[in-house]
């Protein structure tokens, strides 16, 4: 059964269930919250959503209170300013005072909120939080606990949407503080670096640490793309400045996943510039027309893969492999059988096919096994299939999704 | 486990109460009061001294450990009546002093150490054909009422001091269970409420809502299972009323919550105890299994077809757990915080289920309504306010202790008459009721009527019933500090007003008793008030700032004492304070000297010894020492 | 904690408790407080068994015992002195039982000294308001305490200097 209630003189209907805040927004009344987000549970703690409702004693939540027949709202009434208004100065009274520095200004409910409602700096000799800024090594995800305000979405989030439960609120009072795990590294604690919490926090308190420094929200543009990197199909915004991506963020709006991500899709995009990454095909000097390769790199319109990139790459294999034994640079300056040789797609696609082709013929199609990716399309994968069984004449073929 | 019919039950009792007689009319009947004081104050050790004492007499009888009867300055407290003879109510009772007892008593021996409290006179009141059993105690001389007892009434305190707790015989012999026997077997659920509402009965943790109609919201709600959930989780500092009626009379809580459960349609019910009430969770265990023995705890209770159980949660150290929402998270096992009402407990409680939240008291009372009648329950008491109250009547007041009196006396009568006023020749200056959430109320409030409402309009709150004397030796401002910093540390952290405005609230109040703090302060406390009173989420931090907005509206000129003269009235606080030794008063003897921690008090031994007041850093230990009254305390510095 | 105190915790005690409240709806208090009883504070092996074994994450559990007073994370002196400073104990004088102790042995609330021989805390309320002010020296209770008396008890029970 709809609901008819009044918020600021206006007739609002809504259906039953419904709380002060959705009736409120669905009718374009804005009221400002901090630990609500529509993702999450309700939990009433930061008192910014508060509104007055005739014959109810004091203020209530708008996110907690539903929507009753015949309800009398007001959003905006004296007591409501003047209690957000204390919610605010409350909060800066233990806040650093840094928004000039501060890598989510401009992009910060916080500092929005403090701007609506004309909140002044409050000086005090009184306790401030000192925690240590930054005192975990988890190489995504950045915490400075002193911006923290305590409204727990890292911890819902966590919780409701990743199900992985890392963070909680320890300790009560003025010395509550947000903890991973046992109060322990995030790492440890079995965080595993996906920055939904980061997506979710309202102020600077958690942060994506490979983008401190590179731009701000307002410095960047915004580009929607759709993650690469598995069939998922996640959509997210590109934060790009100066040509080079920044960041990553998670767009509510994303019509696969919302604000979720994973850690590759968070995380994983400083392949893009890196130098390493591979922009032509490769193909070894021993498929290739000796004569060739030494007219066309002579031309320019090939290039060898040099000594000096080789060892480049073999230096962050050497990083990553994280064994300790690194694959030696290769001492030969001289171009030998096995060199690659940087062509163009036909040259490599001809040699692709041919040697196919020669497999075939000796061996047979079950010479052949194919393994199809996630970061294809269907229509791709589709393609994969019937090239694999009609041209190739064999069914091994695999998914890595089935992984 | 057997099903007890409701004829089996009126024959248990009728046993029960031939077994009491047989109890109390033995040659001698001994009772000890057993409660966490009187254990504290050596009960123990004096019943190993009676039963010594029996011994060599010959006697060969039961000691009958009872609850407390609420005269905490007496204590320890032990009776003795000889078949025939007067019932003689003896205090101080120490192990040592047993043996002089009994000489008084029997052989018309001398008391030294020991005193008399009263004569114990066995008073029962009828109603609807029902009894009240209760002790009253007057002067073995001229028959009146103690003082202390005088304006007393007890009801929810009957059994206290009257049972042996640890004994359902004990509580049938005083009509227990009866009330449950009508309940379920004479009334609908709904007969049920109406005759707690008819009581007028107002839930006694504090807030003063209608028993009855909280009843009716959580048997209307249509869902199940429900709940049936008793908060013991007696936190404010200052209060035991709570923790004496679970000690002394556990069943009629019991008896209570299963009364409540039929009448919502709970067939679960969780007692949530202070975990710092050991004896009072030990007891409540005793009378738990008890009851399921007899067949009035479990399925199918006197034949009636209602169930119901009981588990006691014990609490792990939280104030805020008091506040019924954040009692509930605790119940389930989650960090002790609030959540904002609506949902309320009725409509979606603990396992998001109807559930129905009273304090002991409000348990306890129900059985006696039961029995003795709705009607009856409003005949005492006020118009609004109907029944008794009961509070824990300490600190600097003669006689200390826990009492019940009718709503609509005075504060007057309760601290004066009942409690003796104040010692040492010193004088009242406040009274705070309600604890950390409650009020200070002066001199001029003395007439105030102790009812729900009265007190509310006073500026003080009725609370759960703590009320505490303050003389001219507390320093109101500090008084206000310290229940400040109990908020803060008590706080739970989820709301800012709350968890900071709590913490620059109390920075104000330090600044204050340090001197170092301007007039403008006072208007800025008043604004935090209100923003905390305004904004906070749960009752913790909306009435936090109650303590310190009553001090500052009753004893304003401490607070400007203190911030313009840099001079706390009271000598309280440390850094307006200096001591000095008052040379005609000194006779060298160097205690203060030997003692001082820090040095700083030089003197030949029978000389006039000399405080330095840049070495001494006021801890108060020469002042504590000295026989000879020779330091005195002088403010400002 | 040190390593040593570390190696002698007997994690097989805690399967008496399991049994016990498995099943329990809301079990996490009283393990914690069954757990508090058996190794006199909670270590954090204990809490990461205790997470596992009710499958509640370990955050949370975290979170609770560092909600309640009544739980410790870390070993407690081996004599123990609470203070009451409810009410009734605060105007009849315990703040200046506690700057006695501060003085003399250093001691805040809520802290150990540093041999390991006393931790003093503080407790709102004991129940025993008439005798005000309490104390509670190792489980024993004493009334209507004065400095002197409290220095000197505890001088007399315990090696702290």
């Amino acid at each position: 059964m709809p609901i008819h209630l009044t918020i600021n003189d206006k007739a609002i209907t809504v259906p039953e269930g419904a709380t002060i805040l959705e009736a409120a927004g669905a009718n374009g009344i804005h009221i400002p919250t901090l630990c609500h987000h529509p993702d999450l549970t309700n939990v009433g703690a930061c008192r910014m959503c508060v509104v007055s409702v005739e014959r109810a004693r004091g203020v209530q939540t708008a996110c907690t209170t539903p929507a009753t027949e015949g309800m009398v709202v007001n959003t905006m009434s004296p007591a409501v300013v003047e209690t957000r208004k204390f919610v605010l100065e409350m909060l800066l009274t233990d806040h650093p005072n840094d928004c000039m520095t501060c890598e989510v200004n401009g992009d910060c409910e916080l500092q929005d909120l403090v701007y609506d409602y004309g909140v002044k700096w409050p000086e005090h000799n009184g306790r401030r939080h000192q925690y240590e800024i930054d005192p975990d090594p988890n190489p995504f995800i950045f915490i400075d606990r002193n911006k923290c305000i305590l409204c727990g979405r890292c911890i819902r989030t966590c919780d409701e949407i990743q199900n992985r439960s890392i963070w909680s609120f320890a300790n009560r009072g003025f010395e509550s503080k947000l903890v991973a795990g046992a109060d322990q590294l995030m790492l440890d604690a079995g965080c595993e670096s996906c920055g939904q919490c980061v997506a979710y926090c309202p102020v600077g308190a958690l942060f994506d640490k490979m983008s401190l420094g590179k731009g701000r929200a307002n410095q960047a543009e915004k580009v929607r793309t759709t993650c690469g990197y598995c069939g998922v199909g996640c959509n997210f915004d590109l934060n790009v400045r100066d040509g080079e991506i920044v960041r990553v963020t998670s767009a509510h709006d994303a019509p696969v996943n919302g604000m979720a991500l994973c850690v590759k899709g968070r995380y994983g995009y400083d392949y893009v510039n890196h130098p390493d990454r591979l922009t032509r095909p490769m193909v070894r000097v021993k498929w290739l027309d000796a004569e060739k390769v030494a007219e066309r790199v002579e031309s320019g319109q090939w290039t060898l893969f040099s000594e000096a990139e080789q060892r480049r790459a073999s230096l962050s294999y050497r990083r990553t492999s994280g064994d300790g034994k690194s694959v030696a640079p290769n001492p030969q300056s001289q171009i030998s059988a096995d060199t690659f040789v940087k062509t163009d797609w036909d040259t490599a696609l001809n040699v692709v096919a041919h040697k196919f082709t020669q497999v075939k013929k000796e061996l047979g199609g079950e010479a052949f096994a194919l393994f199809a990716s996630a970061k294809c399309t269907n229509e791709e994968n589709f393609i994969f299939n019937k090239f694999t069984r009609q041209m190739l004449a064999t069914h091994s073929i695999d998914h890595c999704a089935r992984l | 486990m057997q099903t007890t019919l409701a004829k089996d039950l009126a024959e248990r009792q009728a046993l029960a109460h031939s077994l009491w007689q047989d109890k109390i009319q033995a040659d001698v009947y001994i009772t000890i009061g057993m409660g966490t004081c009187g254990i504290a104050a050596g009960a123990g050790d004096t019943v190993v001294a009676i039963q010594r004492e029996l011994d060599a007499r010959g006697l060969k009888v039961a000691i009958s450990q009872v609850g407390c009867v609420g005269m905490c300055s007496y204590e320890p407290m032990m009776e003795i009546q000889a078949r025939g003879r007067e019932r003689i109510n003896y205090g101080n009772a120490m192990a040592k002093y047993v043996k002089e007892i009994f000489r008084h008593y029997f052989d018309e021996g001398e008391l030294r150490k020991a005193v008399i409290v009263g004569r114990a006179i066995p008073t029962i009141s009828e109603s609807h054909g029902h009894q009240l059993h209760s002790l009253s105690f007057v002067g073995p001389e001229d028959g009146q009422y103690i003082p202390f007892q005088s304006k007393q009434l007890r009801i929810v305190l009957s059994n206290c001091g009257l049972i042996d707790p640890e004994s359902i015989e004990d509580y049938l012999a005083v009509d227990g269970y009866s009330a449950l026997q009508r309940a379920l077997c004479e009334m609908t659920p709904e007969e049920v409420i109406a005759e707690v509402l008819d009581s007028g009965l107002r839930g006694r943790g504090g807030g003063g809502f209608p028993a009855g109609l909280k009843w009716r919201f959580a048997r209307q709600t249509p869902s199940w299972p429900k709940y049936v959930i008793c908060n013991a989780d007696e936190g404010d500092p200052g209060a035991f009323m709570d923790r004496s009626v679970l000690e002394g009379d556990p069943h009629s809580v019991i008896e209570g919550m299963i009364i409540a459960g039929y009448a919502i349609g709970a067939e679960y019910g969780y007692i949530y105890a202070r975990a710092e009430y050991p004896l009072a969770i030990h007891r409540l265990n005793i009378a738990i299994a008890q009851a399921r023995e007899l067949g009035l705890l479990g399925e199918n209770i006197l034949g009636s077809g209602f169930n119901f159980e009981l588990q006691i949660k014990e609490g792990a150290g939280a104030f805020v757990c008091g506040e019924e929402t954040a009692l509930m998270n605790s119940i389930m096992g989650e960090r002790g915080q609030p959540w904002p009402r609506p949902p309320y407990p009725a409509v979606a409680g603990v396992w998001g289920q109807p559930s129905n939240v009273n304090n002991v008291k409000s348990y306890a009372y129900t059985p006696r309504i039961l029995r003795m009648g709705a009607d009856w329950f409003k005949s005492l008491g006020t118009e609004g306010s109907s029944g008794t109250a009961v509070f824990a009547l300490t600190g600097q007041v003669e006689r200390t202790g826990l009492i019940e009196v009718p709503m609509g006396i005075t504060l007057r009568e309760i601290i004066f008459d009942v409690g003796g006023g104040i010692g040492d020749n010193k004088h009242f200056k406040a009274v705070q009721t309600g604890g950390p959430l409650g009020g200070c109320l002066p001199r001029t409030y003395l007439d105030t009527p102790v009812d729900f409402d009265s007190l509310r309009a006073a500026g003080a709150v009725m609370g759960s019933g703590g009320m505490i004397v303050a003389d001219e030796t507390t320093c109101m401002v500090e008084f206000s500090k310290y229940f400040m910093q109990f908020v803060v540390d008590e706080s739970c952290g989820k709301c800012p007003p709350c968890r900071i405005g709590s913490t620059r609230m109390l920075e104000i109040l330090e600044r204050i008793t340090e001197g170092e703090s301007t007039l403008a302060d006072l208007d800025e406390i008043k604004r935090l008030a209100r923003g905390m009173q305004q904004g906070s989420l749960c009752a913790l931090g909306q009435l936090a700032p109650s303590p310190v907005l009553s001090v500052l509206r009753h004893f304003e000129d401490e607070f400007i004492a203190h911030i313009e003269d840099k001079e706390c009235p009271a000598c309280v606080c440390k850094a307006l304070i200096t001591y000095r030794v008052i040379p005609d008063n000194c006779t060298g003897c160097m205690v203060c000297a030997r003692n001082c921690a820090s040095d700083a008090i030089s003197g030949e031994k029978l000389q006039v010894h000399e405080i330095d007041p840049s070495l001494c850093i006021r801890c108060g230990l020469c002042y504590t020492v000295c026989n000879f009254d020779a330091i005195e305390i002088i403010s400002p510095r | 904690m040190t390593q040593d105190n570390h190696n002698e915790i007997d994690l097989s005690l805690m399967d008496e408790i399991f049994t016990q409240y498995r099943h329990q709806a809301g079990a996490l208090i009283p393990v914690l407080q069954k757990a508090q009883e058996t190794y006199g504070y909670l270590p954090p092996d204990v809490l990461q068994l205790i997470a596992r074994q009710l499958k509640i994450p370990l955050s949370k559990v975290y979170g609770v015992a560092t909600f309640y007073a009544q739980f410790y994370l870390e070993r407690r002196g081996r004599h123990i002195l609470r203070l009451c400073d409810g009410t009734a104990c605060h105007v009849k004088g315990t703040p200046i039982l506690l700057t006695s102790l501060e003085d003399h042995f250093h001691l805040q609330p809520g802290e150990t000294s540093e041999d390991n021989e006393l931790t003093v805390e503080i407790v709102y309320c004991l129940g025993s308001c008439a005798l005000a002010p309490v104390a509670v020296f190792d489980g024993k209770v004493m009334g209507r305490m004065k400095q002197n008396v409290l220095l000197n008890t505890i001088k007399k029970k315990t090696d702290i200097n």
